[in-house]
């Protein structure tokens, strides 16, 4: 089996996280809000192409959920999942090449922007269909649960997926069987274009989850902490063998659901109000407030954000094309 | 090896080295979890039921819960969550009870199964095995007869086997197990009580075996045709011609340097598939022959598929509807003219 070419890990972050936590949170959601912007700028020039479904405005969920989980837990992700897979710490200039279709990529340009992989970071993929991963993760925490390893399998998936039947399937096998699995479900009140009222006959997702038998609650997705606090609790219940949980984190994105949206099923009043709960804004404001942030500390975070960037974008520009007599690689498993 | 009878099995009393298709698989299954701590089987009823076909009767008396999972009735999650115990270490075994109620799982053995190891750049492997009951004969109507393994042998990034004889059914599942790959294996429902023997010969994944050997014509066929092949060429020889029987075994990939270098001999060639013969694997295998050895051949290639209607309840419908030795008889002749 091969890893990504490019195994360079985060920069280590400064020595200042290290008093306040709430910094590593402010510059997780920096990194991915920056990067997604940056994504925007290469769609639009053709370097990326294909779907592409940024999630900013979700950035809490991602650096609160997924930095919460320990190395040896696992993650499964759907379509929307540049975010996750930063938190994950999938080197950013890997995740570039894969959707500038490059060997480099962190799954050798066979994947694009909607299936990244790491698995050296037990990171198992976006998968693009919808409720498709469920599964999936349930099997992940029987393996472990089965070899004794005493890990979490973490399950991002969206509103849409609650209405799938993978939905109901999985979280009754991993109730039934008290597998080690967080649900986390990212609900940002919409499946594509159809808003939640429009799909769901029951609209407290938690309280659906809570029917299987398990502890769901909802959590303010737009808040980095509330985020990571409730990830801890549900991870402390896990550990304890006491079977899966649900989280929904309510949530919202700013952009459409893809770069082919146009988006004319959301009122602008509405999209104005949740950019109001800015989770970047919210924690930076509360941060300034209580003098954990000054003006200088955040131009230099963002500053380190962006050549992180710039420096992932030329990586990803001079990494190699997979040969195109390399097509049919990996249809079967290669001797190692 | 000798022939080991489950002590919960059905009054089966078989002299050493003969059991059936049913028991060779019990076998393999429990040859398997033996052998191997990684492996467990899961799927509806496997357990306390003892397997709808009595496939796996006496194993979760002898391997415990743990080991043999019975399911709730959830092909796409058991299905994916064989998956992620795959990508997660594990060697599982799934049953589905029949090919039917597969499509409930396409999803997952499709664009999950089928696909990790490729859209990873070939950072995962899923060493997963499906077991599933296929074929018609049973009365059982339209919703549980049906034969779709030429569909999966479609697919890029699936192995596709059909043991159709009791060694076969003996020896397959080590393979499987051992392979990095994804392998369904096919059991069709009107094998299970059929008796042969069965040795220690190792069986490969992707090789056809030529099950008689003959000069005038070319009988190509895989799992619960065999024995309808092998009926047609005893018929045949009465009549003075010589048919040579393929058994596939595997249907991806295809074996296809077997079935080209009996055709080159024997220039005839018929095929004989319980699946629909629009878009069947008899097309696949006729095709490819037509193309690489179109100048070998004295007949255009004949196939006989089941009719192209939802298998239907009333026995002599179902008979109708299958190939039948007759409908093989009547092919071959033509071919030979």
């Amino acid at each position: 089996m091969s890893t990504p070419t490019d195994t360079a890990t985060d920069p280590t972050p400064p020595g200042d996280e290290r008093d306040d936590p709430r910094l590593a949170l402010l510059r997780g959601m920096v990194r991915i809000r920056r990067f997604e912007e940056r994504c925007v700028e290469l769609y639009s020039a053709e370097r990326i192409r294909g779907f592409m479904h940024l999630c900013v405005g979700e950035e809490a969920v991602a650096v609160g959920l997924v930095g919460a989980l320990a190395a040896e837990d696992a993650v499964v992700s759907t379509y929307r999942e540049h975010g996750h897979a930063l938190a994950r710490g999938v080197p950013m200039s890997a995740v570039l090449a894969e959707m500038f279709g490059r060997a480099s990529g962190c799954s050798r340009g066979r994947g694009g922007s909607m299936h990244l992989f790491d698995v050296s970071r037990r990171f198992y993929g976006g998968n693009a269909i919808v409720g498709g991963g469920l599964p999936i993760a349930v099997g992940l925490a029987l393996a472990d649960a089965l070899r004794g390893h005493p890990v979490v399998t973490a399950c991002l998936f969206g509103d849409g997926a609650v209405a799938e039947g993978e939905f109901h399937e999985s979280l009754n096998l991993a109730a039934l069987w008290r597998l080690p699995v967080l649900f986390c479900c990212e609900n940002n009140r919409y499946a594509m274009g159809t808003a939640l009222e429009f799909e769901h006959a029951q609209t407290d997702l938690a309280l659906r989850a809570a029917s299987y038998g398990m502890p769901a609650w909802p959590v303010d997705g737009m808040d980095p902490e509330a985020v990571a606090e409730a990830t801890q609790r549900a991870l402390a219940t896990i550990r304890s063998g006491s079977g899966p949980c649900f989280l929904e984190m309510r949530t919202y994105r700013f952009r459409a659901h893809s770069m082919y949206d146009p988006d004319r099923y959301r009122d602008r009043a509405e999209v104005a109000r949740w950019k109001d709960q800015d989770p970047v804004d919210r924690l930076r404001a509360r941060m300034v407030r209580d003098g954990g942030l000054d003006g200088a500390s955040w131009d230099r975070l963002v500053a380190a954000v962006d050549e992180e960037i710039e420096a992932a974008v030329a990586a990803a520009e001079a990494g190699p094309l997979e040969p195109v007599e390399d097509l049919t690689r990996f249809v079967y498993a290669e001797p190692s | 090896m000798s022939a080991v009878t489950s002590a919960a099995a059905p009054g089966t009393e078989l002299p050493p080295g003969r059991m059936t298709y049913r028991e060779a698989l019990r076998e393999s299954l429990r040859e398997a979890l033996r052998g191997d701590e990684r492996v467990f089987v899961m799927g509806e009823d496997v357990g306390r039921y003892g397997g709808c076909f009595a496939v796996t009767l006496g194993l979760l008396e002898e391997f415990g819960p743990e080991r043999v999972r019975d399911t709730p009735l959830s092909e796409s999650a058991f299905v994916g969550a064989g998956i992620g115990a795959a990508l997660g270490g594990m060697r599982p075994v799934v049953e589905i009870m029949t090919v039917n109620f597969s499509l409930l799982a396409l999803d997952q053995i499709l664009n999950n199964a089928a696909t990790l190891a490729h859209m990873s750049g070939g950072q995962l492997a899923v060493p997963l095995v499906v077991r599933m009951t296929t074929g018609a004969g049973r009365q059982l109507a339209a919703q549980h007869s049906h034969s779709l393994e030429g569909w999966y042998a479609h697919i890029p990034g699936l192995r596709i086997v059909a043991p159709a004889t009791v060694a076969d059914a003996r020896g397959m599942l080590a393979p499987a197990l051992a392979s990095p790959d994804p392998v369904l294996l096919f059991e069709h429902a009107g094998l299970y009580a059929s008796e042969g023997e069965v040795d220690d010969t190792p069986v490969a994944l992707d090789g056809a075996a030529v099950r008689r050997p003959g000069e005038d014509v070319t009988l190509v066929t895989y799992g619960g045709m065999l024995p309808t092949a092998l009926a047609a060429a005893e018929a045949l020889e009465a009549g003075g011609i010589a048919a040579e029987v393929v058994d596939l075994r595997s249907l991806r990939p295809l074996d296809e340097a077997t079935v080209l270098a009996s055709v080159r001999r024997t220039h005839r060639l018929v095929v004989v598939d319980e699946g629909w013969r629009s878009g069947s694997l008899a097309a696949e295998v006729a095709a490819r022959v037509a193309e690489q050895a179109f100048y070998d051949l004295d007949a255009p290639p004949e196939r006989v598929c089941s009719a192209e209607v939802p298998v239907p309840y009333a026995a002599h419908l179902e008979r109708a509807a299958r190939p039948a030795v007759d409908d093989v008889v009547a092919a071959a002749r033509r071919t030979v003219g």
